[in-house]
């Protein structure tokens, strides 16, 4: 029954690509942001905090036209960034990718901030007493213990980016090969006659990938938590 | 080997003022619970900023507040041991100890593996992680994995208040063979005298926020 056509295979191919590089674009942001909410005392934290958490409670419709609005072709951010990076996110698959890591952003910065809230700030101590400077101490003592929630962040973004539909369509449209992933190959499949049978393989694709994502970063979070009771 | 401190650090209703030196050999520190004793070690490892005053060892300028000179924690070679073991849990009980001793100057270095883990009796123990040794045993690998940094002085935060009587007496002939074969200052917090009265070369009566008493 698992016997894909190319049109079906091209929606899982980008669909692969736009998961891990939303996710690879999303693990430096999201993890300087954890860390900054875990850790630093800032003017208007709570309001960067609910900007992140946003898209989380917005209607996925909203953060589509935002993003459109800012990084679309016509977008104040959009121009900048092709005319200085030669970046473009308009109709083009990398847009695909900004918008599951908008959408993913939540997700990934909440799993990570736990464990870096878990990590036993007196081991940093004594890590400085023995002779580590900061830079090293987080490499060798915060990062390490944090490793969990890190994991578990990238996976929920990955896992997040393969179900993105609503922010992605209304931002970069429903184009084959180019932002037709696979929840939207999946729409375009039922508005089509005989579509049903391709809707439903990728549906089965996305009910084992959504479920292997959530068991595996589960399972990383119980690890966090038997260590910290450990301690 | 000496420490000279003459600093103060105030709270909001509470100064603490240290003024005192301890030569090679063990100092006890000693008072009830609140009086300031962790708060003295924690100026002198530099976690801990004092208000004014300045913090010498061994020749060199820790802290002085009128030079503007405060040494990061790790600049100032200050093994510090603390109530808790605070081994690393993600490393075995080799690299727990390693983890200074990487860290240190070869020109600076006294202290090698073999023979401090002997002298500790914790060989039998490297290849293990800190979750799966008792609490005795934990203490002891801090201690090593402290002077493995090459400190030129040790501050003990009441290191066997977590343990039970029995540890207790498990680990102190190590602290007292390490007092005689390192030849550096040792400043040691405990809220019980007789714990170390025995051994120690010097006591100091802290309350109040103030070292009281310098009997030798």
């Amino acid at each position: 029954m698992l016997d894909f056509m190319p049109a079906e295979l091209d929606a899982v191919e980008l669909s692969i690509r736009v998961g891990l590089w939303s996710m690879a674009a999303s693990l430096p942001v999201g993890f300087a942001l954890a860390y900054l909410l875990a850790r630093a005392e800032f003017p208007f934290k709570s309001l960067v905090s609910g900007l992140i958490y946003l898209p989380l409670v917005l209607p996925p419709v909203v953060t589509g036209m935002i993003l459109l609005m800012l990084f679309g072709a016509r977008g104040a951010v959009g121009q900048f960034l092709e005319h200085t990076l030669g970046i473009t996110f308009a109709f083009r698959w990398t847009g695909a990718a900004l918008a599951a890591a908008v959408m993913g952003l939540p997700l990934m910065v909440k799993a990570m901030r736990l464990s870096i809230e878990a990590v036993d700030r007196r081991l940093e101590l004594a890590a400085r007493t023995l002779g580590a400077g900061w830079w090293w101490t987080f490499f060798t003592v915060t990062l390490p213990l944090s490793l969990p929630g890190i994991v578990a962040g990238a996976i929920l973004s990955f896992a997040k980016s393969f179900g993105e539909f609503g922010a992605t369509i209304t931002f970069v449209s429903n184009i084959p090969g180019e932002t037709r992933t696979i929840p939207i190959a999946i729409y375009s499949f039922l508005q089509s006659p005989g579509g049903e049978g391709p809707a439903v393989r990728l549906a089965i694709l996305s009910v084992a990938v959504s479920m292997i994502a959530i068991v595996g970063a589960e399972w990383v979070e119980r690890r966090i938590t038997a260590r910290r009771h450990e301690q | 080997m000496s420490v000279h401190i003459d600093a103060e650090v105030s709270f909001d209703d509470f100064t603490v003022t240290a003024a005192f030196q301890a030569g090679a050999g063990l100092t006890a520190l000693y008072g009830p619970s609140g009086a300031g004793k962790t708060t003295i070690l924690n100026m002198i490892a530099g976690t801990l900023k004092p208000s004014r005053g300045s913090i010498v060892a061994d020749g060199q300028v820790l802290f002085d507040s009128n030079a503007n000179v405060n040494l990061k924690p790790n600049r100032r070679r200050v093994g510090y041991i603390f109530q808790d073991a605070r081994l690393f849990p993600h490393l075995s009980v080799r690299n727990n100890l390693l983890y200074g001793y990487r860290l240190s100057e070869q020109a600076t270095r006294y202290a090698e593996l073999d023979h401090i883990v002997e002298l500790l009796g914790i060989t039998h123990l490297m290849a293990r992680r800190p979750e799966t040794l008792s609490g005795g045993e934990q203490q002891r690998v801090a201690i090593g994995r402290a002077i493995l940094s090459s400190p030129r002085m040790l501050l003990m935060d009441e290191p066997l208040s977590s343990l039970d009587d029995a540890r207790k007496q498990e680990i102190l002939p190590y602290i007292q063979r390490l007092k005689g074969e390192l030849r550096i200052p040792i400043l040691y917090v405990t809220h019980t005298l007789p714990e170390v009265r025995h051994f120690a070369d010097a006591v100091l009566a802290v309350e109040n926020g103030k070292v009281a008493i310098h009997q030798s």
